[in-house]
């Protein structure tokens, strides 16, 4: 074989490739909304509502108004003139909500006039000089009593407050009819169970708590009828498709910009109130505008995740089989319907299936409208929950019946043997090997040595526990049935003249990396050097489609597309290639990459530079029959099904008894989230979802008082984990590819924050079981458990 | 609103002089005025730590301190900590041990730890994270940064 000059490219995936995101972030040089200054630029502020329940009688802006540098002063009343109601992203029956509040307020923080000024400090003067008179009314904050027949209600045509109803049970949902099968089978099971663990859960809300708040800045020109926003969004697609239906304009005429973004972590899917208030407001006063929300108006007015209360019952055999599930799911979705609001909660039944054959299921789910802030997406988004609340279940059946909590899980997997699995909700789990990734988490763990620990503690009259969790959740959102906004993604690859690339995915990162990940992609793709393609995302002006980066898509989806753009570049740059080498009688199916070259397999002598082959591209001749010039292909992915990671947690908690402090002693997590890509990425995001976890387990809950007051609205008085909270986590990973897309990867944005809750849990309530606590609310208030050790009993 | 006062603020090693309202925030002097929006605002309530910087060798919330109360003093922003085209040994460690996912809360989190390191050179890892608990961190679980520090500390150590 005869040498060829040139380096050999290192195969890149599944390396720990350093992210290339890096050197402008670590450098102050990344460009964040907030940082974007354009010439003649305005400056928003929001009135907000600052009680919970009430109808608006007067709002003064004279005094606003009168503030030098005040461009304009606009109630929602007048606004609504500009703005009709926002759209929402889901089929559930949903009361109007204007992006400031026309005549009522239904929680506090809600807007209900704007200010547009020259400069930020000017706009908060003006907003804090506007009065506002209401007529109050009583405030609906317990979502139980808010269903009570005589409660206050929110909304006209939502009596007692409900949102959605849903029920579906026995065994299962016939898919003929969509009705729920008879489900005296879910009675029988519990009459014949020998053990029946019942218990009443809440799965309290938190706030999503990017670092970096939501912020906008609107740019319409009215010369050019055309609309620029930029906004920390997760979506800037479907913020396109929403803005523009909302201010009456086609997508051609809006381009939307999701610059560097701080974190999302589900609260920026939401299209919000302010994003369509700049937009219109920026085409009234004819300049561009800009709005940056403060911490404080994060708390108040960004989506919360979660708040859920279950009431669970499992039951079980003698040997740990489990026979049933009942779940009464009621989720306090706060005020309004956003973009997800609804559909997140329904998540939650589904997702509880987990990791085991459940004979019967009974599922009843009601969403209620309370006067907090609105709920939507938060990471995870209505797998913790689920997961949560049969984890939790799962447990108390194994310390009911003296097992081992890893037994009794072992003992009611989904054998591997049996994917795809078809649950009782209808979902088609992918694939699964569960028993091989619990035995690894017991075995990095040392179960047996932490079970020793833990007595060994007790005896010197410490207050010790270990939990474990098992889950699975949904990741690779879509497909298009199942996802409003469509569940494909779509991606572009350019092969630039000089055999460079360039491409485009509609996957908006906000801290995943994708940059990174997909460059390593296409250099193996390619064989070219990974310094030689760029990654281009977050602007629909330069990314012609795409849906955004939620539900652990990026790569299962977003990915995928990638992948299956560059295959349809290769096969161009091979049939140019083939076309070059005309005395060869080379045809494209015999040629591969390799090295920077495109040849012959086998035969590198026989080949032409991927450099070669990109300028002939694009100066083709003679044009070879058929063809078009240039290679700039693109492709819609659309999965055929979700995928569904698992992975198994395991904790240990110690409580301090004078103060009742919990400490996380340890936290071993193994994640099978399929094929990875970059194992430093996976571990970054399966951290990052711990932290999270751990926070909801042990730190964070959005509390309001008995007036739907907010209690939390700082970093003050909402406790978020910091470094020192924190062990050093002990990660591996089982690996269980996809049979769903091309890369066999899953996702894994979300692992973290659904298996370390119940598993923090799990542990607290055996640290306290020798106190005869069954069961302890989050999060583990040093109060809560300082009572409970005192006292006993449940929280 | 009072009347606008002269303020001179050496940052970054540039002298840098104004007329600022008093109630004008350090960080917004930063930011705004001088375009250093490297230094980002996270929460207003100095609980983040995403605006901090060294003012006068000492790491500072920037949101909670008025840019006159900055007059005569030296600061130090994530804009000046690399030498030239030679990042900082904290923000090699940072890209390194891949100590940053969104960036947001990364460059007060590097100006708390030069601070850091200044103090205690070779940090045990409570030591780390103590350190940084000024500073809020939503993406990374902090592992990857005391990572971070940990190779920093060894890279200044030897040199």
């Amino acid at each position: 074989m005869t040498s060829v000059d040139g380096p050999v490219l290192p195969k890149l995936i599944g390396e720990r490739v350093k992210r290339r995101e890096d050197p402008r972030l670590i450098q102050g040089q990344a460009t964040y909304v907030d940082d974007i200054k354009l010439p003649g630029m305005l400056h928003l502020a929001f009135k907000r509502s600052d009680i919970a329940h009430g109808v608006i009688k007067s709002i003064d802006t004279s005094a606003a108004a009168a503030i030098e540098g005040v461009e304009l002063v606009i109630t929602g009343a007048e606004l609504a003139e500009h703005l009709g109601p926002m759209p929402i992203g889901t089929p559930f029956p949903a009361p109007d909500h204007f992006s400031v509040a026309t005549d009522k307020v239904r929680y506090v923080g809600e807007p209900v006039a704007v200010v547009v000024a020259e400069d930020r400090y000017i706009a908060r003067d003006a907003a804090d000089a506007i009065e506002v008179e209401y007529d109050e009314l009583p405030a609906v904050v317990d979502p139980e009593a808010a269903m009570e027949a005589g409660s206050a209600t929110l909304h006209e045509g939502f009596e007692r407050n409900i949102a959605v109803e849903s029920y579906w049970g026995g065994t299962g949902v016939n898919p003929e009819t969509a009705q729920p099968e008879d489900d005296s089978a879910v009675d029988a099971a519990f009459a014949e169970a020998d053990v029946v663990v019942s218990q009443r859960m809440m799965n309290q809300r938190l706030a999503p708590n990017a670092m970096e708040p939501r912020g906008v800045v609107a740019h319409y020109e009215p010369g050019r009828e055309y609309l620029t926003v930029w906004s920390a969004t997760q979506n800037p697609h479907i913020l396109r498709t929403l803005v523009a239906a909302m201010m009456g304009l086609g997508e051609h005429q809006v381009r939307a910009v999701a610059p560097e973004v701080g974190g999302g972590f589900g609260c920026k899917i939401n299209i919000y109130g302010e994003e369509y208030t700049a937009a219109a407001l920026s085409r009234l006063v004819k300049a561009p505008v800009k709005w940056i929300e403060d911490r404080t108006e994060a708390f108040l007015t960004t989506t919360h995740g979660r708040d859920l209360l279950g009431y669970i019952d499992l039951a079980a055999k003698s040997d740990g089989t489990i026979t049933g599930l009942k779940a009464r799911i009621i989720a306090d979705i706060g005020a309004y319907e956003v973009l997800l609001t609804a559909m997140i909660p329904t998540l939650t039944g589904l997702m509880m299936n987990g990791v085991y054959r459940l004979p019967v299921v009974r599922h009843e789910l009601t969403e209620v409208f309370t006067n907090k802030t609105p709920t939507d997406a938060y990471r995870g988004a209505g797998r913790p929950e689920g997961l949560y609340f049969l984890e939790r279940a799962v447990d108390m059946v194994a310390r009911e019946l003296d097992m081992d909590p890893a037994e009794v899980r072992r003992k009611n997997f989904v054998p591997a043997d049996e994917f795809p699995f078809a649950t009782q909700g209808g979902l088609v789990y992918d694939s699964g090997n569960y028993e091989p990734c619990l035995d690894k988490a017991l075995e990095v763990a040392d179960w047996q040595g932490m079970l020793a620990e833990r007595d060994a503690a007790r005896a010197e009259g410490r207050i010790v526990g270990v939990g474990l969790s098992f889950y699975v959740e949904v990741c690779g959102l879509g497909p298009s049935a199942v996802v409003p906004t469509g569940g494909w993604e779509h991606s572009g690859v350019t092969v630039e003249r000089g055999g460079k690339v360039t491409a485009t995915t509609g996957a908006s990162p906000h801290g995943q990396g994708n940059e990174t990940t997909f460059a390593q992609m296409l250099a193996d793709h390619f064989s070219i050097p990974f310094e030689d393609i760029t990654i281009l995302h977050g602007d629909t002006g330069v990314v012609k489609q795409g849906i955004g980066t939620f539900g652990s898509r990026s790569q299962a989806v977003g990915g995928a597309a990638l992948i299956s753009a560059a295959g349809k570049a290769g096969d161009k740059m091979k049939q140019f290639a083939a076309a070059m080498m005309t005395d060869q009688e080379v045809s494209p199916e015999d040629l591969v990459f390799e090295d920077g070259r495109i040849q012959v397999e086998g035969a590198p002598e026989v080949s032409k530079t991927f450099a070669e082959v990109a300028d002939f591209a694009y100066v083709p001749v003679p044009l070879p029959a058929g063809m078009e010039p240039g290679v700039s292909e693109e492709s819609f992915f659309e999965p055929e099904n979700n995928t569904y990671p698992f992975g198994c947690h395991i904790s240990m908690v110690e409580v301090d008894r004078e103060t009742g402090e919990t400490k996380l002693l340890k936290l071993i997590a193994v994640d099978d989230c399929g094929n990875v890509i970059n194992p430093l990425i996976v571990e970054g995001q399966v951290h990052g979802g711990l932290a999270q976890g751990i926070g909801q387990a042990m730190f964070e809950e959005v509390v309001y008082d008995e007036d739907g007051q907010p209690v939390t609205a700082s970093f003050m008085d909402y406790v978020m984990p910091r470094a020192a909270d924190l062990p050093v986590f002990e990660l591996d990973r089982t690996v269980t590819p996809t049979p769903i897309n091309p890369l066999g990867a899953k996702g894994v944005g979300e692992a973290g924050t659904i298996g370390s809750t119940p598993c923090v849990i799990n542990a607290a309530v055996d640290a306290l079981a020798p106190f005869g606590v069954t069961h302890i609310e989050m999060p583990l208030r040093p109060e809560r458990m300082w009572r409970l050790i005192n006292e006993g009993g449940q929280s | 609103m009072s009347e606008p006062v002269p303020i001179t603020i050496n940052v970054n090693g540039r002298k840098r002089s104004a007329m600022v309202e008093p109630r004008l925030l350090l960080v917004h002097f930063l930011r705004e005025s001088l375009n250093l929006t490297g230094t980002h605002v996270g929460c207003d309530t100095s609980q983040c730590g995403a605006c901090t910087v060294l003012l006068d060798g000492c790491s500072a919330k920037s949101c909670t301190v008025f840019a006159v109360q900055a007059d005569g003093s030296e600061v130090q922003t994530i804009e000046g900590l690399a030498d030239g085209d030679e990042l900082h040994p904290l923000q090699d460690g940072f890209w390194e041990e891949h100590g940053l996912q969104c960036g947001y809360c990364t460059p007060g989190m590097i100006m708390s730890a030069v601070n850091l390191l200044e103090n205690n050179p070779a940090p045990s890892e409570a030591e780390i994270r103590e350190g940084i608990s000024g500073n809020l961190c939503r993406c990374t679980g902090y592992q990857h940064i005391v990572n971070a520090i940990q190779h920093a500390a060894e890279r200044m150590a030897q040199s």
